[in-house]
């Protein structure tokens, strides 16, 4: 289980994490962003970040199926999480960074904008989406987890594969 | 107690093994009674189990085994001889000493099994003869005690250096069942064989606490070492083998599959690097690399390979009392025992072998009686024949059975709407056979009450396409059938082509490759013509519809593609149909391991798997037959490749025949013959009018005229049928049905042709039926219904018409395009 952090998050993002606490029950979350949001997968299923690899098409796929990457051997499937949101494209230049997660034994990779820290939420922070919202981020988002100054939007990792 | 629980797993283990040799042995006994060898095996086996359950304390199976074995004595010594009835008790006496082990391994005790029936049935046997057996055979129990308890090692470890080319005996599945493995011998590796037996029993005793019991694996397990049986053989084959978890060779698998993987990818990187600098060290150490590595590769894979006996050996007791309970007598003969392959892959082919053998004794071959009136011997032989072709194995089923009547099963379809009546008829009898395996049809039970065959059929052909085999079914009514199964010989690592598509690379299986053409830009701009708008190639004279790898994959449009390319086509196989799939590169064929694809990607349906190439990156494994199927219209087999088979005659029927006809322009139509009721030679100035349509008077009524080139459409040539009227006399061909007919006007009548003979294709287009070559030239099949329609719509009453739009067309004009731009 390991995490990188060292990759810096993108100006003006400050961050994200809180101090909490020992008293309150909290939840560890590897966060990373997306188009200046903020999401986050609980710790337990995230296997590894890696920075950006060549990645094989897959005519045919379901559109956001980003590729196919070479993970030591495994053949990983790459899933385009800007796609899977509704969000726009990235910018050309923008490499993005892999959130390799393990779910139920199988093992599947998120591409995100870039990669946050490890954020302590407290489990009496969350709240989940408010009703005026709507579409495929929805159907993907637990709810948020209300930090000082910005949200972290708890990612429903096994709805986000399931494409 | 933990000791007790291990002399018992292994107890259990060894007696699975010694069941099943003496399910065999006993088959084989009843068969040739006077065997002495077998009968102081099957002896030796249960004397031995009688001895280790009495020492273990388990005595109704002791109780068993010792009628069992008084019986067995008295047949030994000649007392008496074996029959059917004794075989049936004996058998009976396994059957139970199997349950009872079965309930030993899952609660411990002996429990809920009756022993009674046996023992009582065993011991009428015996009191057939007067003086009951002595009690020799208990003072030589003590002998057989330490067999099972016996750790190996102590004997096997002095022995080392004959542990070399002698079998590897592996447990499978927490030890319940076992493989065995041949040692290939290799001096290099007798050293490192030496630990080996020292650490082998470890994982063995792992049955024991296994609270599942798990019967169902153990045909899988025995073969110790083929040539030798009984108890003797087991202590031999304790000396030279070793039990190995499959676990931990399935480990080795995966490790040396990663190995292969690596070493591709060093030797791809130094030979790259080896233009630039001459490092001869690194070189010579990456040669070593490639090859240490492929036969470490071929090792392991060899730790994985079983003989299909392993499978076959459970087949006599099968075939026996099928054959028992159909009042037939089936003897069963295998050819081909020690033909090896995969462990996994056997285990998967295990249970449509089953189906296909219960099929042949329960429906293909018949009861003795009508054997005798068919002339035959009323013993059938169900024979099963195993061999490698190709890098792949091929079993065949074979029975001297009734056969399956191809007609029929094509009756019945046609019946079921699962063919058009015009479809039934075009196929041959070959063609019609493999119909069993299609679903819905297979399972229907009709079909099975007319020809005896077929349920679950598809099942099996679903189950072997499943592993990358393929199934296909022979049959000559009346003396047998042959089913005929292809399997790969491993699904780990797999030979494949590797090739480019819109900068992608994929890998294609070897299996289905059957040649690659390769056509220069020059040769490419003519040699492919198209039928109906479908490309073709002229491979060798036949038709192969060609398949655009990039449009299957929605990749790029072809026509985008610049005119002056060649083309490169790798022509595969699937499911009896050949096509060409046309890509961009070809690069090299290499060894791939095969991984799986992930949910998503699965239901793409395009795709059988992954692969890790040199250079590090993923390239996809096509599936063939899906590619297949998404190209081409499934309903309609290449008969160049289903043609082929030895068992089944084509005979040439005439619904085959075509007539064909120059229609002018250098074209030609061909009609099927039955269509056809006369040929006539009509003056062209008989051609009179009514409405606009162009009728003459012929035997006292009015016929519509139609003109072939008219309803085709292709206008140019003799459209203006002025010209005819003016100049000499008209060919027609007359269609009749019901008292009515038409005429179809062509230049000339040519020839009677055997279409059979000809190449069809299932290329075709909106309205065409198919295609073929005739006289070396690509032919178009139209719909001559259609033109008959076009002539006389009041032809077919409303009713026919109803019934036929549904079906489609089934009348067929063939125009042949002559060379490009006649058909201008």
């Amino acid at each position: 289980m390991s995490t990188a952090v060292g990759l810096a998050s993108p100006t003006d993002r400050t961050s994200p994490v809180t101090p909490t606490s020992a008293r309150r029950p909290t939840q560890q979350f590897t966060t990373f962003w997306l188009a200046g949001n903020l999401y986050g997968v609980e710790v337990e299923h995230v296997q590894e970040v890696l920075r950006s690899q060549a990645l094989t098409r897959v005519a045919q796929a379901p559109e956001a199926v980003a590729g196919l990457l070479n993970l030591r051997g495994q053949v990983v499937t790459a899933i385009e999480m800007r796609t899977r949101l509704g969000l726009g494209p990235r910018e050309e230049d923008d490499k993005a960074i892999l959130v390799v997660v393990r779910l139920r034994g199988e093992v599947v990779s998120l591409l995100v904008d870039a990669i946050g820290d490890v954020a302590d939420v407290a489990e009496d922070a969350f709240e989940v989406p408010p009703d005026t919202l709507s579409g495929s981020v929805r159907e993907l988002i637990r709810g948020a987890y209300k930090l000082d100054g910005r949200l972290l939007l708890a990612l429903d990792v096994s709805r986000a594969v399931d494409v | 107690m933990e000791g007790i629980d291990e002399i018992v797993g292994e107890f259990l283990v060894e007696s699975y093994e010694n069941l099943d040799q003496l399910d065999r042995d006993l088959v084989a006994l009843e068969a040739d009674p006077g065997e002495r060898d077998l009968l102081s095996s099957v002896f030796r086996t249960i004397h031995t189990i009688k001895g280790t359950s009495g020492f273990l304390a388990f005595h109704q199976l002791e109780a068993v085994a010792h009628v069992g074995e008084n019986l067995l004595a008295k047949l030994r010594d000649g007392i008496m001889t074996m029959d059917h009835g004794k075989t049936d008790v004996l058998l009976r006496m396994v059957d139970t000493v199997r349950a009872l082990l079965a309930s030993i391994e899952a609660t411990g005790v002996e429990a809920g099994v009756d022993v009674e029936p046996v023992v009582v049935a065993i011991t009428a046997h015996l009191e057939e003869t007067a003086p009951p057996a002595p009690e020799a055979p208990a003072d030589a129990a003590p002998t057989a005690l330490p067999d099972p308890v016996e750790p190996p090692p102590a004997e096997a470890a002095p022995h080392a250096t004959v542990l070399t080319g002698l079998p590897v005996t592996i447990p499978v599945d927490g030890g319940t069942s076992v493989v065995t493995v041949d040692v290939a011998p290799d001096g290099s590796t007798a050293a490192t064989e030496t630990p080996a037996p020292a650490r082998a029993p470890a994982p063995a005793p792992a049955p024991a606490p296994e609270p599942t019991p798990a019967p169902a694996e153990v045909p899988a397990a025995k073969q110790a070492s083929p040539a030798n049986n009984g108890g003797k053989a087991k202590r031999g084959a304790a000396e030279s083998s070793v039990r190995v978890d499959t676990e931990l060779l399935d480990d080795l698998m995966r490790l040396v599959g990663e190995l292969v993987l690596t070493r591709n990818q060093i030797v791809q990187q130094t030979s790259a690097a080896s233009t630039k600098s001459t490092d001869i060290e690194l070189l010579g150490a990456t040669q070593r690399l490639n090859l240490i590595a492929s036969e470490l590769q071929e090792g392991v894979m060899k730790t994985r390979m079983q003989p299909i006996d392993a499978l076959w050996n459970k087949f006599p007791r099968v075939v026996r009392d099928l054959g028992a309970q159909c009042g037939k007598h089936v003897r069963l003969e295998m050819v081909g025992k020690d033909t090896e392959l995969d462990r996994t892959l056997l285990e998967a082919v295990k249970d449509p072998l089953t189906h296909l053998i219960r099929n042949s004794v329960d429906h293909g071959i018949e009861t003795p009686d009508v054997r005798m009136r068919a002339g035959k011997a009323p013993e059938g032989v169900l024979t099963l024949r195993a061999r490698h072709e190709s890098g792949q194995v091929l079993v065949e089923v074979v029975d001297d059975g009734g056969g399956i009547d191809g007609a029929r099963i094509g009756a019945k379809a046609v019946e079921k709407g699962v063919l058009t009546e015009a479809e039934a008829e075009r196929m041959s009898p070959t063609e019609l056979l493999q119909l069993i395996f299609a679903p819905g049809f297979s399972t229907a039970a009709a079909v099975t009450n007319v020809s005896g065959r077929g349920v679950g059929m598809d099942v099996v052909k679903t189950n072997i396409e499943s592993i990358g085999g393929t199934i296909e079914v022979e049959s000559v009514p009346g003396e047998g059938t042959v089913c005929r199964l292809r399997i790969p010989l491993t699904l780990a690592i797999v030979p494949a082509l590797t090739i480019v598509c819109a900068g992608e690379r994929y890998a294609l299986p070897q299996v289905s490759l059957l040649e690659l053409v390769a056509l220069d830009a020059e040769k490419a701009a003519t040699a492919v013509e198209t039928v109906g708008g479908a490309p073709v190639y002229r491979l060798r004279g036949e038709l192969l519809p060609m398949v655009a790898l990039a449009e299957v994959l929605g990749l790029e449009d072809r026509s985008t593609r610049a005119a002056d390319d060649g083309i490169v086509m790798a022509v595969l196989r699937s499911e009896g149909k050949r096509f060409g799939l046309v890509v961009d590169k070809i690069i090299n064929t290499e060894e791939i391991v095969v991984k799986a694809v992930s949910k998503q990607l699965k239901a793409v349906g395009l795709y059988s798997g992954a692969t890790i190439l040199g250079d590090g990156a993923v390239a996809l494994i096509l599936d063939v037959q899906a590619l297949s199927r998404r190209a081409m219209r499934s309903d309609a087999p290449d008969r160049a490749l289903t043609d082929t088979g030895s068992v089944a005659t084509v005979a040439a029927r005439r619904a085959d025949q075509v007539l064909v006809c120059d229609v002018g322009g250098g074209r030609r139509a061909a009609i099927p013959l039955p269509l056809v009721t006369r040929l006539e030679r009509l003056p062209a100035s008989s051609v009179e009018s009514v409405g606009h349509r162009e009728v003459v008077q012929y035997r006292g009524a009015i016929l519509p005229l139609i003109r072939a080139s008219t309803h085709l459409g292709t206008g140019g040539w003799n459209a203006d049928p002025s010209d005819d009227r003016a100049t000499d006399d008209l060919e027609v061909v007359v269609f009749s049905e019901r008292g009515r007919s038409v005429a179809l006007v062509v230049s000339e009548v040519l020839d009677v042709v055997d279409a059979a003979a000809a190449t069809p294709s299932d290329v075709l287009d909106q309205g065409l039926l198919g295609s073929m070559v005739v006289d070396d030239r690509v032919t178009e099949l139209l719909d001559v219904r259609s033109a008959v329609i076009a002539a006389d719509p009041h032809f077919y009453d409303a009713e026919d018409l109803a019934r036929e739009n549904a079906s489609s067309a089934e009348h067929l004009v063939a125009v042949t395009i002559g060379t490009p731009g006649a058909a201008a």
